[in-house]
């Protein structure tokens, strides 16, 4: 089949040229020197998880195995949630526009037959299949490492009790926080010459969120992925507990097509307005 | 601006080409925020190679980037054979683009570069692979094209961006500057090449600062000078339309002397000046089609030898140098 005869079938063509950004985005996203941070952000907790683990095998225990889940359900809110996820997909999603620009290279995607809807489509896939291996991957191993030096107790935990399911949440809570920052970060690297400001903006929102009153609450990607959270909300803590205010949990059949469906529609303004993105490197 | 005739327009045989489809600027302008980019142009090109001459800034650039859509108008529409520049996924079937920037997606080969961009384009591999070939070969690239593309010299690279532009055969071809970092003999290999594919009837849009490179390959230019349209059309057309600037003529005969005081008969002859030879003499004249007239008759009355006439000042760099000045540092 030749490309005319493959241009005349527009699904098709749209399948080709998706795969064929997507090999040239991946090796951007996933092995990037400008990653390096990214990088950090996903090794971290694996890091410190391993530690724990390798020191409390060596060590007398001071804790139990349930603590260590606690540790875990903090670790994955506070952390992966607000901070890693957050602020990893800035770096993936935002530049996967704007590096191209810094780098003068768009143009050759611009000068491409290709729908810019597809292209700004292909390049998110590329993004989040990225975000996801670093994040979902961070996650994995860090539940496993934290609780590892329980060793066959764990093993019963995992594979005979209710450890598994847990994992698979954590794993499906945070590919969708790379599914909903991931949308919202295009956008922003797409509309924004500097994406750090309205970054900036949403980083308040989003911990802004405990404070907030229950209707604002619903407003934000951090409220839906708490709800999926396997281990009930963390408390807020400190001086300012008294100002946070609780709102019951969406249930997982509303927030998951919720926060999906809100991803689309904030890919769909994102592609739009890559349709109208000029190529202008000297601005 | 001077408005003159396209190649084959009006009674030439090939008027045929007036009806094929044109690259067409109705009105446009463009601004940077405060600054112009280029203002209210009228364009219609047809096919053969139009280059796009005027000194840095003059909207060479802009104009070739608003024709493939990089970016918009502020006024006015562009439309490539019918297709709006809005609408890359039909444009750029069409269309190749060489801009004159000198970056290239990282890590990637010559040949990586070229197939992974014909992919792009919905192409199966086995027909991306030929046509990468077929591209490298014809910028004489096949032996460098397992290098990586960083590893280039500034020709190669060059050259490496024509090849991706020309890769899928598009009936427009843009190319802002296309001769810059080339040797010698990759400047003659490329210009045969565009030479090539204007005799093929399709569009070949040149800048160049190059004027005798630009009068070498061009069957019509367009004169640009603070983002207005200054002039037009083929050259010599453009040239005898520059009515305030006397044509100057050639004439290298036995008797310069003889013919130049024949000539000095003559209210439209400005100046006849014998060359140091003594073979020839360059006159400067405000109706050259007169001046042929009656240099035959000179010629019969009197018995001259003539070796040869011819226009003197009907290039570009002339034209350029009467309607420009100059002030842009064209060379």
């Amino acid at each position: 089949m030749t490309w005319s005869q493959i241009a005349t079938q527009p699904w098709m063509l749209w399948r080709r040229q998706v795969a064929s950004i997507l090999r040239l985005e991946l090796k951007k996203s996933l092995f990037s020197k400008r990653a390096w941070w990214i990088y950090i952000l996903t090794l971290g907790p694996v890091l410190i998880t391993g530690l724990h683990s390798l020191l409390s095998g060596r060590i007398e225990r001071g804790h139990t195995m349930g603590e260590d889940n606690m540790i875990f359900a903090g670790m994955f809110q506070v952390y992966f949630l607000r901070l890693g996820i957050f602020f990893g997909c800035l770096g993936i999603f935002s530049n996967l526009f704007r590096a191209e620009v810094l780098e003068r290279t768009l143009h050759y995607y611009f000068m491409s037959p290709v729908r810019r809807e597809v292209l700004a489509v292909s390049k998110y896939l590329a993004g989040l299949i990225a975000a996801v291996v670093y994040f979902v991957g961070s996650v994995v191993l860090s539940f496993l490492f934290i609780s590892a030096h329980w060793g066959p107790v764990f093993q019963q935990y995992l594979f005979h009790g209710p450890g598994l399911a847990q994992l698979g949440w954590y794993a499906l809570t945070a590919a969708l926080a790379c599914v909903g920052y991931g949308s919202v970060f295009l956008l922003t690297g797409v509309m924004f010459r500097n994406p750090m400001i309205p970054a900036a903006v949403v980083f308040v929102w989003e911990n802004l969120n405990p404070f907030l009153p229950s209707v604002l609450k619903k407003f934000s990607v951090i409220f839906y992925l708490k709800s999926l959270c396997p281990v009930g909300e963390i408390p807020t803590e400190g001086p300012l507990a008294f100002l946070a205010t609780m709102t019951e949990p969406t249930p997982a059949w509303l927030a998951i097509p919720g926060l999906l469906i809100v991803s689309a529609l904030v890919l769909a303004l994102a592609a739009a307005k890559a349709r109208k993105l000029e190529v202008s490197y000297s601005d | 601006m001077t408005e003159l005739p396209y190649v084959g327009q009006a009674s030439t045989p090939a008027a045929g080409l007036q009806t094929r489809p044109r690259i067409v600027f109705d009105n446009v302008s463009r601004f940077y925020g405060e600054v112009l980019g280029v203002n209210r142009v009228n364009l219609s090109i047809p096919p053969g190679i139009t280059s796009l001459v005027g000194p840095n800034g003059s909207g060479k650039t802009t104009l070739m980037n608003l024709m493939a859509g990089l970016i918009r108008p502020s006024r006015g529409t562009i439309n490539v054979l019918g297709i709006p520049p809005t609408r890359p996924e039909e444009l750029f079937r069409k269309m190749g683009y060489c801009t004159q920037f000198d970056a290239f997606p990282k890590g990637l080969t010559g040949y990586q570069f070229i197939y992974s961009f014909l992919l792009v384009h919905g192409m199966i591999e086995s027909e991306a692979a030929r046509l990468t070939g077929e591209a490298l070969q014809r910028v004489a690239m096949t032996e460098a094209a397992d290098r990586p593309v960083a590893a280039y010299s500034k020709g190669m690279r060059q050259r490496i961006k024509l090849a991706q532009a020309i890769a899928h055969r598009p009936t427009v071809l843009v190319l802002d500057e296309p001769l810059n970092g080339l040797d010698p003999m990759a400047r003659n290999e490329t210009i045969a090449l565009f030479r090539q594919f204007g005799d093929e009837g399709r569009h070949v849009i040149v800048s160049s600062h190059i004027l005798h490179e630009v009068d070498r390959i061009s069957d019509q230019v367009i004169l640009l000078s603070h983002g207005y349209v200054v002039a037009e059309g083929q050259i010599q057309g453009v040239r005898s339309e520059v009515k305030d600037q006397p044509m100057q003529i050639l004439v290298r005969c036995d008797k310069p002397g003889l013919l130049a005081s024949r000539l000095f008969e003559q209210d439209h002859v400005v100046e006849a000046k014998v060359n140091e030879d003594g073979k020839g003499l360059l006159v400067r004249t405000r109706d050259a089609d007169n001046l042929y007239l009656l240099l035959n008759r000179i010629v019969l009355d009197n018995g001259l030898e003539v070796e040869a006439v011819a226009p003197a000042d009907d290039d570009v760099n002339s034209v350029y140098q009467y309607l420009i000045g100059a002030e842009g540092g064209t060379t």
